[in-house]
This record gives C-alpha cells, sequence and structure tokens, in this order.
C-alpha cells in the first residue's frame, strides 16, 4: 500500500507545483465563458423553468472536472514516456492495479479541485441551489474517475505529444462540448437529440446538473447506470493493458 | 547458494532483429561482475530484462532466486538499477525524488539511509535543488542514489560514470567498492575497460545478443600474455 500511497502523492504534488496552470487557469477559462455567454443570453432564454446563467453554471463545473480529470494523467503519463522517467515507477515492484488507482484518484483529485474552484468563482454571478448533493457527488465523482481512466489509456497509447493533442482535440474536447453543457438537448434537433444520446459525457453532465435543480434530460437514474457502465468498461480495459504492460514495458 | 541472478538460455527480439540470442549466465552473491561489449552487443537489453522493463520471448531470469516475471514483486525488490539514460522528473528536488523512490518500494521515513547516500555521493549540498537545476554529472549521482534508497542486495551499474568528471567516478567506485565489500553483488557495464579491469573479479564479454567470453579478468587477461583487457576485448570481437 505505501507504494500506492507514494505513487497517489507524487502524482498530487506533480499538479499542485504547477497549481496556476493546472487549476488557476481552468477556473479562469470557465469564468469567461460564464460571462461571456451569460452576458449574451441571460435576458433572452430559460432552460428548465432556470436562468440560462443558473443553467450553465453546473455544466462548466463538470466540463472542468472531466476535461481536467483527463488532462492529468494523460498529460503525466506522457511526459514519464518521453523523458524517460516512468522508469522510476517501472522499476519498483508496483502492482498495476495501484499504478491504475493511483493515477486514477489523483486526476479525479484535479478535477474536483477544479470543479470546486468554479464553483466558488461562478457562485457570485447566478442564483442557485443544490437539491440533490449526492447526485452531484456521483456524477463529479464517477466522470471525473472515467475520464482519469480514459486519460491514462490515451497517455498509454500516445507516442508523442502530437497524439495526445489529438485524442484530446478530437475526441475529449467535442465530447464534452457537444454534451450539453451549453444548451438542454431538448432544444436540439431530433435528429442531433438522437446522436446526443450515444455520448456518454451528455448522461455525465445532465445528472450532475439533476443534482442541481432536480431537473433533467434523462432520469439521474438511467444516467447513473450509463456512467457506472462507461467506468466499468473503461477501467477494465486500462486494467487489462496495464497487466499487459502495453507500451510500458516492450 | 542460490545466485544472485540466474540468466537461462534468454532469447529477446525486436521484430527482425535478435537482440538477445540465447544468453545464459550466473552471477554469485557478493560478486563484481561486468558485462561488457560494444554498442548494440545486448547489454542493456539483458539488464532491462532482468529489471522487469522489457520481457523475455524465452528463457529464465532470477534474482536471489526469484523469477523476474512469476515472482517480480520480490525480485524488483531485490534489485536496484541505475539506467544508462539520464533521466530525472523535473518537478522535485534531490529529497522529494529519494523519498518518493522510497516511498515505491515500500519504504517510510528512510531519511537516515537517505542523508547517508547523499553524503557518500556528495550531493548533501543539493538535496534542496530541483532536479532541473543539476549538471549532468550531479543527475547521474542522483540516478545512482534512487537505485539504493531500498538497499537492494543485487545493483545493476548501467554506464554509471558516462560523462561525468573524474572527481565523481573516484567517489562513486569508492562508494560502489564498499558497498560490494559489505555483501552487495555488483553487476557493471561500462565502455572505460580500465575500470572493468580495475573493479571486476570476473567479465562477460557480449556480442550481438550472445556471450562470447566468459571467466575471471585474470584468467582473460592471462590468456592474452601482456595484455591487458582493452587488448582482451578487441582480440576477442575481432574473432
Amino acid at each position: 500500500m505505501i507504494g500506492f500511497w507514494t505513487l497517489f502523492y507524487k502524482e498530487l504534488l506533480r499538479f499542485w507545483k504547477v497549481a496556476f496552470q493546472t487549476v488557476a487557469a481552468p477556473v479562469l477559462t470557465a469564468l469567461l465563458y460564464l460571462l461571456i455567454f451569460g452576458h449574451v443570453l441571460d435576458d433572452h432564454v430559460q432552460v428548465h423553468g432556470v436562468r440560462y446563467t443558473s443553467f450553465l453554471i453546473p455544466g462548466l463545473v463538470m466540463m472542468q472536472v472531466l476535461q481536467n480529470a483527463f488532462a492529468n494523467s494523460s498529460s503525466s503519463l506522457i511526459q514519464s514516456k518521453i523523458t524517460g522517467s516512468i522508469i522510476f515507477v517501472l522499476l519498483p515492484p508496483i502492482p498495476y492495479g495501484a499504478f491504475f488507482a493511483a493515477y486514477v484518484l489523483a486526476s479525479l483529485a484535479r478535477g474536483l479541485m477544479v470543479g470546486v474552484g468554479v464553483l466558488a468563482a461562478t457562485a457570485w454571478v447566478a442564483e442557485f441551489s443544490i437539491v440533490a448533493p449526492l447526485w452531484v457527488l456521483a456524477f463529479a465523482v464517477l466522470g471525473g474517475a472515467i475520464l482519469g481512466a480514459l486519460g491514462m489509456l490515451a497517455g498509454l497509447w500516445a507516442e508523442k505529444f502530437d497524439q495526445l493533442a489529438a485524442f484530446q482535440n478530437f475526441l475529449i474536447m467535442p465530447l464534452t462540448m457537444l454534451s450539453g453543457v451549453f444548451y438542454s438537448i431538448h432544444s436540439l434537433p431530433v435528429v442531433w437529440q438522437r446522436v446526443s444520446h450515444y455520448n456518454p459525457v451528455f448522461y455525465m453532465i445532465d445528472g450532475f446538473r439533476y443534482g442541481f435543480f432536480g431537473v433533467s434530460d434523462v432520469a439521474p437514474e438511467i444516467s447513473l447506470g450509463v456512467v457506472f457502465a462507461c467506468f466499468a468498461a473503461v477501467s477494465l480495459l486500462t486494467l487489462s493493458l496495464l497487466k499487459r504492460g502495453w507500451k510500458l514495458r516492450a | 547458494m542460490t545466485a544472485a541472478v540466474s540468466i537461462v538460455d534468454v532469447v529477446k527480439n525486436f521484430g527482425a532483429l535478435q537482440a538477445l540470442a540465447g544468453v545464459s549466465l550466473e552471477i554469485d552473491e557478493g560478486e563484481f561482475f561486468g558485462l561488457l561489449g560494444p554498442n548494440g552487443a545486448g547489454k542493456t537489453t539483458l539488464i532491462s530484462t532482468l529489471a522487469g522493463l522489457l520481457r523475455a520471448d524465452s528463457g529464465r531470469l532470477s534474482v536471489l532466486g526469484h523469477d523476474v516475471v512469476r515472482d517480480y514483486r520480490v525480485a524488483r525488490r531485490l534489485l536496484g538499477v541505475v539506467p544508462q539514460e539520464l533521466v530525472f522528473d523535473p518537478f522535485f528536488s534531490v529529497r522529494e525524488s529519494l523519498r518518493i523512490q522510497s516511498g515505491y518500494f515500500g519504504i517510510r521515513n528512510n531519511d537516515a539511509w537517505i542523508d547517508e547516500i547523499l553524503e557518500n555521493l556528495d550531493l548533501t549540498g543539493k538535496a534542496n535543488v530541483n532536479m532541473r537545476r543539476l549538471s549532468g554529472g550531479m543527475k547521474r549521482r542522483v540516478l545512482v542514489a534512487q537505485a539504493l534508497v531500498h538497499k537492494p542486495p543485487v545493483i545493476v551499474l548501467d554506464e554509471p560514470t558516462a560523462g561525468v568528471d573524474v572527481e565523481l567516478r573516484q567517489g562513486l567506485w569508492q562508494f560502489v567498492r564498499r558497498l560490494n565489500g559489505e555483501g552487495h553483488t555488483i553487476i557493471l557495464t561500462t565502455h572505460y575497460l580500465e575500470e572493468a579491469e580495475a573493479l571486476c573479479g570476473r567479465i562477460a564479454l557480449m556480442k550481438q545478443g550472445r556471450v562470447i567470453a566468459l571467466d575471471t579478468t585474470a584468467n582473460l587477461i592471462a590468456a592474452h600474455p601482456g595484455g591487458t583487457l582493452e587488448d582482451v576485448f578487441v582480440r576477442t570481437m575481432r574473432q
């Protein structure tokens, strides 16, 4: 267990030492989104019976939780692979399960830290309440863990920064931006509503938002089921690749 | 007596390239063993396979009787490896790097031993300096320190003195000799043959993934009267 805790601590320390980049910057980005979209749309749009700015905040919080959880594990792995410092964790007897858990939990910690930061920074812009905190917590934790594990997959697969950027920009960004962060999918044409149901991030955002307003596009129980199934699938895949030493131990 | 390292008929291919073509070696506990050969001979591949960084296509490797695949957790705990590449984690200071490395091996509160290593490697003054700010030679010393944090009975030094100054070399060899004297098995690869001649009791010469000569340093040199290990190396590689 000491090996696991040390790797977890090292991953926490790694992002905390550059907290301006890893925590403060995403909070500022979310705040800018809120100020711009809120200023333009707040007087014209209501979603689920709440003002647009209030609707937007949970979406922005969850988007940053997800994107930063992904960024943490993926950037840590690719950096250590490219610089060669990955050898320091490959030489010791750290079991692959502990390796997985340490990276995913550290990613989740960064995601939640940024999420709390976004919530704190945006709370003064609009009124909102949290009607079901357990749903908020469940979706934040599971969503962050999924993206943390997905970040590990990307970090293991990528052999250069360019490949990781492609994964992030052509997969993770579209999935998060088109998941209902900025809108309810009921405002979309029917065909795009159907397409949205194939996006797992949609269920994470929708379920998370349910915890704030008690209203969602899909029943939160269904969303939780989908999100949990995704977590199980991504985790099992990552664990099986780590067990094989895929792209780590040739 | 259990061998410190046992390597039996190990084969490793990278596509069409055969990096290890059935290597067998046995290194006794307490030996100072030299693994020599030109670039591309398979020395680092063999060390990486022993350390679990690479997986052999066939054959068996064990450290103090513990198989490096089936019993990897014990085998890795018994092994300390100084890698050839000058790698470091740029986020941490020297002391943080050593504490973290201790933790990876399941050791907490290791500061007394860390301080001793730092002193022996003349790194005490750099303990709280970030790794990025160290010179190449200093970074090499930290790599040696990282390999020693868990007091491994078997220590592998893969070209540890490449690109470092004479003063460090002397300090390093003094420290490694002391560890060997205390019972640690040392496996050394180096291109500095005079160092191998002075330090190693037994030497294996490798070429194209095979061990082509294996004997005590004295016997290898005696077989080429009037020569040095360098003469032995050159003649053996030409054959």
